[in-house]
């Protein structure tokens, strides 16, 4: 197959997809006890009467059966149209647009340096297999993934913040500055201690993974040949492990912005670091139906794009599977 | 070997029966305020000291962990039986049915877990129910593929296949030959959607959703302790944590230690 042809294939995916998860939304929303009209009115209940209300339904369409609703829904939001953020005021669109700015470079960071460590960890577990290292690093691994993530934050800001005071014990940026005066340093120095927080928590699945496969290449026969030659520790991994380690480390970094993004919410709010996963929690707690329909789509979408990447990744890479679909074609 | 797996699992039941004793046997009265009590570090009085409203946090703190053993129970319970039917049903019903089922569990799994739950606890309005509903309906998708696959690679597995021949009913082969390789998979995969659900149950009420500030809960608990760390009320964040922590940790290993018992391919090692 040609390439072209599977570009087109994963955008259907993407549709079909985006298709169901919008409907699953629909009809949980439109299932939910939360009335809209109330959700929107919110503190000011009493100021709005009977009459306004109903007009409110009547402008939104309440009215109509909901599978009308749904197709005026999902023709609007074809056209780009996500409705009016009710917290914000402002739209759907441009609040995710400017508060993903501000989370990016937090989930860039983060997403490298937990692929970074936990590879490098996996490594040298699998190197050092049966010692006291690699029973460390194990160890670490599976503790860490029994540990809330929410609460390692709490341990972080209580130890970096109060005992240690290094860093600053949170927000975007500093207290009392205008907005444009906030330099990229500053921006920097508040994203550090989030930034670590979040990529703790992705090392323990590539570091365990990573260390499995080593092993594997490890006791493979090229390998006993090589060491025959003379190789040994670190060029031996150099010249012969890791180009069979790293793609599928790549991959399954890639196929993690699932976790990733879920992190983020945990993180933001207990850092209060002004991004996405912030306003999920707010849309949630405050009845932002539209930013969080909004939302919900976004992070669906944010996830395809990790998983196509990793899919990607090893059809351009792999020489394996390249070989395969030129025979398929 | 099996002793130490039987060792495991014994240690980490103990873990896990404690907080549930120690909910029942302590007096609500840690839960109300006393007011000549506040702020307390840990002591022998109070082991894991006090709140700033003088409430025990010993006693908070297990209240929570079996509200959360509680409803990680319940969520994973119902959870497993959804995989079960779900299951069940792509592999056996048809073609159709199949590709209904996969399909829905990849859009399960392709948005982000956490925002899935939010999306169904605020959609259920909030509260105990919401966290439960969301927990629920949202840890069955991998036991669920798990099972499918399982049931369609034993279908045209050759022990199946003669079984058939000889001239078996499918009642005879699904319960002599499918059953006991499908239930310790079951059994295990549940068990292992326990941490997940306790973690996640956590998580949903750090954020604020679903149940009220005057339960309990782990995650309640450590969502107001962050404003009182910059005080130096450590003993607010470390311990409840620390017993999620252990708590999770225990029904992991149970499970893992479980699955090694009753795993036919290593039992006999």
């Amino acid at each position: 197959m040609r390439i072209p042809t599977l570009l087109l294939r994963q955008l259907m995916r993407l549709v079909l997809l985006l298709a169901c998860v919008s409907s699953l939304t629909f009809v949980l929303m439109s299932n939910s006890p939360i009335d809209p009209v109330q959700a929107y009115i919110g503190a000011d209940m009493l100021r709005v009467g009977e009459e306004q209300r109903a007009a409110i339904a009547e402008h939104w369409g309440l009215n109509e059966p909901p599978v009308q609703r749904f197709f005026t829904w999902l023709s609007a939001i074809v056209r780009g149209d996500f409705g009016t953020s009710i917290i914000y005021r402002q739209p759907v669109v441009e609040v995710i647009q400017e508060k993903f700015m501000s989370s990016i470079s937090l989930l860039m960071i983060a997403w490298l340096l937990s692929g970074f460590i936990g590879f490098a960890a996996g490594v040298a577990a699998a190197m050092k297999r049966g010692t006291w290292l690699d029973r460390i690093i194990q160890w670490y691994c599976y503790a860490l993934s029994s540990t809330p993530t929410f609460w390692a934050g709490v341990l972080l800001l209580l130890l970096f913040t109060v005992w240690l005071p290094i860093f600053p014990v949170g927000l975007g940026t500093p207290i009392g500055v205008r907005a444009d005066e906030v330099s990229w340093l500053d921006r920097a120095y508040h994203m550090i201690l989030p930034a670590i927080t979040l990529s703790l928590v992705g090392v323990s699945h590539i570091a365990l993974h990573t260390r499995e496969k080593l092993i594997e290449v490890l006791s493979s026969e090229y390998i006993t040949f090589a060491r025959a030659k003379g190789l040994s520790g670190l060029q031996l991994v150099w010249r012969h492990g890791l180009r069979n380690i790293l793609l599928p480390a790549i991959t399954l970094q890639f196929a993690s912005f699932s976790e990733l993004f879920g992190g983020a919410v945990l993180i933001e709010q207990v850092f209060s670091y002004p991004g996405l996963g912030q306003a999920t929690v707010e849309a949630s707690t405050r009845g932002d139906v539209p930013l969080l329909m909004g939302i919900v789509l976004f992070s669906t979408c944010f996830v395809f794009v990790g998983n196509s990447i990793a899919e990607w990744t090893y059809r351009i890479i792999d020489p394996r599977i390249k070989e395969w679909y030129k025979h398929e074609a | 070997m099996k002793r130490s797996y039987l060792l495991t699992i014994i240690s980490a039941s103990v873990l896990l029966v404690v907080p549930l004793l120690l909910a029942a046997l302590l007096s609500s009265k840690g839960l109300l305020s006393q007011l000549d009590a506040r702020n307390l570090s840990p002591s022998w009085n109070h082991l894991f000291g006090t709140d700033w409203l003088g409430r025990d946090m010993l006693t908070r703190t297990m209240k929570g962990l079996a509200l959360s053993i509680g409803v990680g129970t319940a969520a994973s319970i119902s959870s497993a039986i959804i995989a079960c039917i779900l299951g069940l049903i792509a592999a056996t019903l048809g073609k159709t049915a199949d590709r209904i089922i996969t399909w829905l569990i990849d859009c399960f799994l392709s948005v982000p877990h956490l925002v899935l739950l939010i999306l169904i606890a605020f959609a259920a309005g909030g509260g105990m129910k919401g966290v439960i509903l969301a927990l629920a309906l949202t840890h069955w998708p991998s036991l669920a593929r798990l099972l499918r696959a399982e049931i369609l690679a034993m279908k045209v597995a050759p022990y199946v296949i003669i079984s058939k021949q000889l001239g078996k009913s499918s009642w005879w082969i699904a319960t002599r030959h499918m059953l006991p390789h499908l239930l310790p998979q079951f059994i295990v995969g549940a068990l292992l959607m326990f941490p997940h659900a306790i973690l996640h149950e956590a998580a949903l009420t750090f954020l604020g959703m679903g149940l009220s500030p005057h339960q309990p809960a782990i995650g309640i608990i450590l969502s107001e302790s962050m404003k009182y760390i910059s005080a130096g009320m450590w003993w607010l964040a470390v311990f409840p944590g620390l017993c999620l922590f252990i708590v999770v940790r225990a029904f992991d290993m149970l499970a893992r230690s479980l699955y090694s018992i009753i795993d036919p391919s290593r039992a006999r090692q």
